[in-house]
């Protein structure tokens, strides 16, 4: 029955908005590390999402579907961003290379604090519609009593 | 010579009328779940073009063993879409139309969450009422079988 695949749809999406607050709050942490003495900061990660579909078509002879009528969510890859670490002038800081300049991550706090808002309003989202159809399906099971 | 009607005729339109919002109610969680995927577009089903093919046909194979037999008083015996339009809701895939975009987005995403969440709710009662409905039929029969001792 339709609905009960409602429970992988919409928990695909929230597992998948779940590793994306993991992505968020991993560049949030490393917002303010320093470049290693092999030259290399922290690139801030991002979470690509495609749509996957949940299940196989469970329907006995049913046509397979044309369009993903239950479209799932996956995480497909976690890119990095490759743009230049944030440059700061301190000769005095430990880790200043030869020129005085420590390089920071390349993390945007501002940024990750909007992805972390929309991660978890989305998740928010899909948990409501898993109770919803958890309770429209109990109401089912009472059918008739 | 005619099959007389069954006993459960009166309850078939409203139980076609519950499996199609099921499946309605899964293509929105669908668009919900992928509020956020780029490239993806929302899709919505014309609930009431769809019901009316379904009880156009007249029939409401709930698992006969031959659909053939299952012909009914308003029948138009269309063979080729007994066997589709069954309670797997197999006729409502294959009518999905688009939602209108609302607003554009870079990512090609057109999913409108106030939108989705709103028709959710909307579905989510009517869903009830098709319960209720099937409840109250069922409560009717029930009493019309029941011997009533005076």
């Amino acid at each position: 029955m339709s609905m009960f695949q409602i429970f992988g749809i919409s928990g695909s999406a929230v597992s998948a908005q779940s590793q994306r607050l993991n992505v968020v709050a991993s560049n949030l942490a490393n917002v303010d590390t320093v470049a290693g003495p092999d030259g290399k900061a922290y690139k801030a990660k991002q979470v690509v999402f495609q749509t996957e579909l949940i299940g196989a078509s469970q329907t006995m002879g049913a046509p397979a579907d044309p369009v993903p009528s239950r479209a799932g969510v996956r995480v497909s890859t976690v890119q990095q961003d490759e743009s230049p670490g944030r440059r700061v002038f301190d000769p005095k800081h430990p880790a200043a290379d030869d020129q005085g300049y420590v390089t920071f991550s390349n993390v945007n706090a501002v940024d990750e604090m909007v992805n972390m808002i929309a991660a978890s309003r989305a998740y928010q989202n899909n948990v409501e519609v898993m109770s919803t159809a958890r309770s429209l399906l109990q109401k089912t099971l009472q059918l008739g009593q | 010579m005619a099959l007389p009607p069954r006993l459960t005729q009166t309850l078939d339109f409203q139980a076609q009328a519950l499996v199609l919002r099921s499946e309605r109610q899964r293509v929105l969680a669908s668009n919900i779940a992928n509020a956020d995927t780029p490239g993806y577009v929302a899709r919505d089903m014309d609930f009431s073009k769809a019901l009316h093919e379904a009880t156009r046909h007249g029939t409401l194979n709930a698992g006969a063993p031959d659909g053939a037999a299952m012909s009914l008083t308003i029948a138009r015996p269309v063979a080729s879409h007994v066997g589709h339009m069954g309670l797997t809701g197999g006729g409502g895939v294959s009518t999905l139309a688009y939602a209108l975009a609302s607003q554009n987005s870079i990512d090609r995403n057109s999913v409108d969450m106030d939108r989705e969440r709103a028709t959710f709710a909307d579905n989510s009662v009517r869903y009830e009422a098709a319960l209720r409905f099937i409840n109250g039929s069922v409560r009717t029969m029930l009493d019309a079988i029941k011997p009533h001792n005076q």
